[in-house]
């Protein structure tokens, strides 16, 4: 093999070793194209439908029960609005990190296909995990335009709720994206992790409610709840929430370091599961 | 000059051994085959050759680069199709395409450009709007295959690339094959047809149990391992056995298989003439030439279909 | 005149060839299956409307107090919310097992293809997944009954009746969302059903009365099956019993058979056409 023919090897890989992310994201992109009538039909169903029930209707009952002072100083819909924006970004993670995880390893191996391309495993990797952020940020960017239209998000720094949900939906999915690509077989192991554990993180999470509302013994799972992490960072933005500063910083190291913690686990896990 | 050299390759899944110190050189614009039967290490073999599966042990180039170091620059260059398909069903025919070309990093005209090209060669200009899953099995590994010629690669890596499509469809993707090697594309495949060993291949590995069992052209493996032509004859599956040790003696060598016996004789009508010579009425008798059948129940007692 | 005896016929002719009265086969491989299956998984599913209710019964109901039922009575939060989450989970439960459980053997597990090559035909198979759909969703509703009990949100000795009413509800869904089910082939396709029950689920009464609503909205939640289920078994658990009741019973009759009638058409369509 002459030096020559060498440097054309080296060269043919350049571009993929560089931007093989992207394609990967691309590709996701693609797929995503191919159902844009329910996709774009749920990103903005979704917040007016819960600006109807939670806003409007829960809200009704709330505000008459919290008297004028409303809740946290704010009315229920301001008051709910991060929250929802993030649970909305957390929703989007769950669904891109489950089954189109395994999918993409077994029923329908199209990361096997991409792999066998310059792409690496970790470019696999990234190239999803880009693709979920760029989606959930679109998506919530919808939502929060629509909360802030009637009102939910009073401050200026609120459009910060987008960014906010974004770290929120990869500090809950990137886990959630290693252990779906450990999985070889479909026993049922999504629905159990969707019932005990994201459920539970969801729900006892101080987004519909304080957290202080719930029996002492319950609101641990709060504290470990990426999504309470991130509804009560987005308060912060959405309506300028006092809460004290050390207590936001734990908010945001918490979100980056279960992000990258999970990204880099996913990249281990796909690694083994690629080289095969 | 090679463009791939593997020397005592062995891949182990826990204890099992899938390759077991296997050795073969490849040079460039050659059409080499590895023909073997279930769990010979055939796939084990082209992953590891594809820098998609590192090796246990053993020495291994594409290309002149290790793949476990520079996976992606020897990907950037090979086509591959895999035994098992693995389009992506949610796209379109064409769709399959320019993501797939995307991947090696080329520029989205000169994609789609090629795009055409390969579907016209793969027979599917007509339904590059299809949705993968309408199309047949058939169709799907013409498809596959197109799309391994993306990046022009200068190895492609076909396992079993004919598995699964009917004699006229074959024929047509040897045809393909044919050409690009007559353009200077390297060829790595595996079969399980012995007529598609003998078409394609300029020289071929048997392999069994991670192991190669010969090595040579078609021509020359059947010159080596079995005589120029064979007689089979049947007597009814019970009467086979005993009608062998009435024949021991006759031809070369007898092999006998459950429903007949094989005798290799460089003269198979002049075995034939023996046989009844001695009394015995076969049901039916045939005369054929040699094939790699041949070469690997020799080499391995057992046949190569199971 | 003849050509409708024959299609008559032929209609007669196409349910013999899609049933052959042997939907028990189809439940016992079923229950096999669950039996052999990760009993995590069927645990879980009993969690999942306890977790509902210690978050909004427990959580929000300390933040909202008390809500005026129907009968003018005010109740706490929790036994409102209650009965809805029980009607919300047969509703749930009932959609898993008709839509991705049968996407999925339709889809990947390729099972159907296995039992219809046997004597089985489409209509067996429908009714078994939507029988074994039913037993999981007694199963669950028993659990979550004595949760309610426990809790003391049962009001009335009427409540009894909610399990009954809750298979009912699960059947009336089960119907439908098998046929809907078998539109669908992709995962992403999946998703519309979810973008109709969302909407079901958080407006038809089940957070909040709906007097909240002005009437025209009203009337059109009280269109929508869900607020059916959700009012059939509130008005049990908490004894507000009227005739009202057999209403919401009648809406499920007529749910179910529909179902049946258009699953039954789309399994011909899809696997004797
Ligand atoms: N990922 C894996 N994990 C464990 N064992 C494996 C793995 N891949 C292959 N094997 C084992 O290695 C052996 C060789 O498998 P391989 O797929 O290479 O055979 P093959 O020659 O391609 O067979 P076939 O003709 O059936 O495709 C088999 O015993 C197989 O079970
Ligand atoms: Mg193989």
């Amino acid at each position: 093999m002459s030096s020559e023919d060498r440097l054309e090897l080296r060269r043919a890989a350049v571009r993929p070793r560089a931007f093989g992310a992207w394609y990967v994201t691309e590709h996701h992109v693609r797929i995503w194209r191919r159902y844009l009538g329910v996709n774009v039909a749920t990103a903005i169903g979704t917040p007016f439908m819960f600006l109807l029930a939670f806003g409007i209707g829960l809200g009704l009952l709330v505000n008459a029960n919290a008297g004028p002072g409303g809740v946290d100083g704010v009315s229920y819909l301001v008051f709910i609005a991060p929250a929802l924006i993030a649970t909305s970004a957390v929703t989007i993670a769950s669904d891109e990190f489950s089954y189109p995880v395994m999918q993409g390893l077994k029923w329908n191996p199209i990361y096997i296909g991409m792999h066998a391309t310059p792409i690496t495993a970790r470019q696999v990797v990234d190239g999803l995990v880009l693709f979920v952020a760029l989606r959930v940020t679109a998506t919530t960017f919808v939502y929060f335009l629509i909360m802030a239209a009637f009102g939910g998000v009073p401050a200026a720094s609120g459009v910060l709720t987008v960014p906010v949900a974004t770290f929120t939906a990869l500090a809950f999915g990137t886990p959630l994206f290693a252990y779906a690509a450990t999985l070889r077989e479909d026993r049922g192991q999504f629905a159990v992790v969707q019932r005990v554990l994201v459920l539970p993180l969801t729900l006892f999470s101080g987004t519909l409610f304080p957290l202080e509302q719930l029996p002492a013994f319950l609101q641990p799972i709060g504290w470990l709840s990426p999504l309470w992490h991130g509804a009560e960072l987005g308060r912060v933005v959405g309506y300028g929430a006092e809460r004290p500063l050390w207590l936001t910083a734990v908010h945001l190291a918490f979100l980056v370091v279960l992000a990258l913690a999970g990204w880099r686990l996913a990249v281990r896990v796909m690694r083994g599961r690629l080289d095969a | 000059m090679t463009v791939i050299s593997a020397t005592d390759l062995v891949k182990r899944y826990g204890e099992v051994a899938a390759v077991d110190g296997v050795s073969f050189e490849v040079a460039p614009g050659e059409s080499f085959g590895l023909l073997g039967p279930n769990g010979a290490g055939k796939s084990t073999t082209m992953r590891m050759v594809g820098a998609v599966s590192t090796r246990t042990a053993g020495e291994l180039t594409v290309l002149g680069l290790d793949p476990d170091e520079f996976g992606p620059e020897i990907r950037a260059r090979l086509g591959v199709v895999p035994q098992q398909d693995n389009l992506d069903n949610e796209l379109r025919v064409r769709e399959n395409l320019l993501t797939y070309g995307r991947y090696f990093g080329l520029p989205r005209r000169l994609i789609a450009e090629r795009a055409d090209e390969l579907l016209e060669f793969a027979q599917l200009a007509d339904r590059g709007d299809a949705k993968v899953d309408e199309l047949s099995g058939g169709m799907k590994r013409r498809l596959t295959i197109a799309r391994a010629l993306i990046n022009e690669p200068r190895i492609l890596l076909l396992d079993e690339p004919t598995t699964g499509l009917d004699p006229q469809a074959r024929h047509i993707l040897w045809d393909r094959l044919f050409r690009l090697k007559e353009q200077g594309t390297t060829l790595l495949l595996t079969t399980h047809y012995m007529d598609e060993a003998e078409q394609l291949c300029d020289r071929l590995v048997v392999v069994d149990h991670g192991r190669i069992m010969a090595e040579g052209s078609p021509a020359a493996l059947i010159r080596q391992y079995s005589t120029r032509e064979v007689l089979e004859v049947r007597f009814g599956s019970e009467r086979n056995a005993a009608a062998a040790a009435a024949l021991a003696d006759v031809g070369d060598r007898l092999e006998v298989l459950p429903d007949r016996v094989l005798v290799y004789a460089d003269d198979g009508e002049a075995a034939l003439v023996e046989v009844t010579a001695r009394g015995l009425q076969p049901l039916t008798s045939l005369v054929r030439r040699s094939s790699l059948e041949d070469v690997f129940l020799r080499l391995t007692g057992r046949s190569l279909i199971e | 005149m003849s050509a409708v005896t024959e299609q008559r016929a032929m209609r007669r002719g196409g349910v013999r060839a899609l049933y052959a009265g042997n939907a028990r086969a189809v439940v016992g491989r079923g229950l096999v299956a669950t039996r052999s299956s990760n009993w995590v998984v069927i645990a879980s599913g009993f969690f999942e409307p306890v977790f509902y209710l210690l978050s909004l019964g427990v959580g929000l109901g300390a933040f909202i107090g008390t809500v005026t039922d129907a009968a003018g009575r005010e109740i706490p939060y929790a036994a409102f919310i209650a009965p809805a989450l029980l009607a919300v989970s047969a509703m749930n439960g009932a959609i898993y097992d008709s839509t991705w459980n049968v996407f999925f053997k339709m889809n990947f597990g390729k099972l159907y293809e296995g039992m219809l090559a046997t004597s089985l035909g489409p209509l067996d198979i429908a009714l078994g997944e939507i029988l074994l759909a039913l037993f999981r969703g007694a199963v669950y509703g028993i659990g979550f009954q004595i949760v309610m009990q426990l809790m003391g949100l049962n009001l009335s000795w009427w409540a009894l009746l909610a399990v009954p009413a809750v298979m009912l509800i699960a059947f009336g869904f089960a119907a439908i969302g098998m046929g809907v089910t078998s539109y669908f082939t992709t995962f992403q396709q999946m998703e519309w059903i979810m973008f109709v029950l969302t909407p079901m689920f958080m407006l038809s009464a089940t957070f909040f009365p709906i007097t909240v609503y002005p009437e025209p909205v009203q009337w059109l939640v009280m269109a929508l099956p869900l607020w059916h289920g959700v009012e059939l078994v509130r008005g049990l658990t908490t004894g507000v019993v009227g005739p009202e009741l057999l209403v919401h019973v009648l809406y499920y009759g007529v749910m179910i058979a529909a179902g049946l009638a258009f699953t039954t058409r789309r399994l011909r369509a899809l696997f004797l056409d």
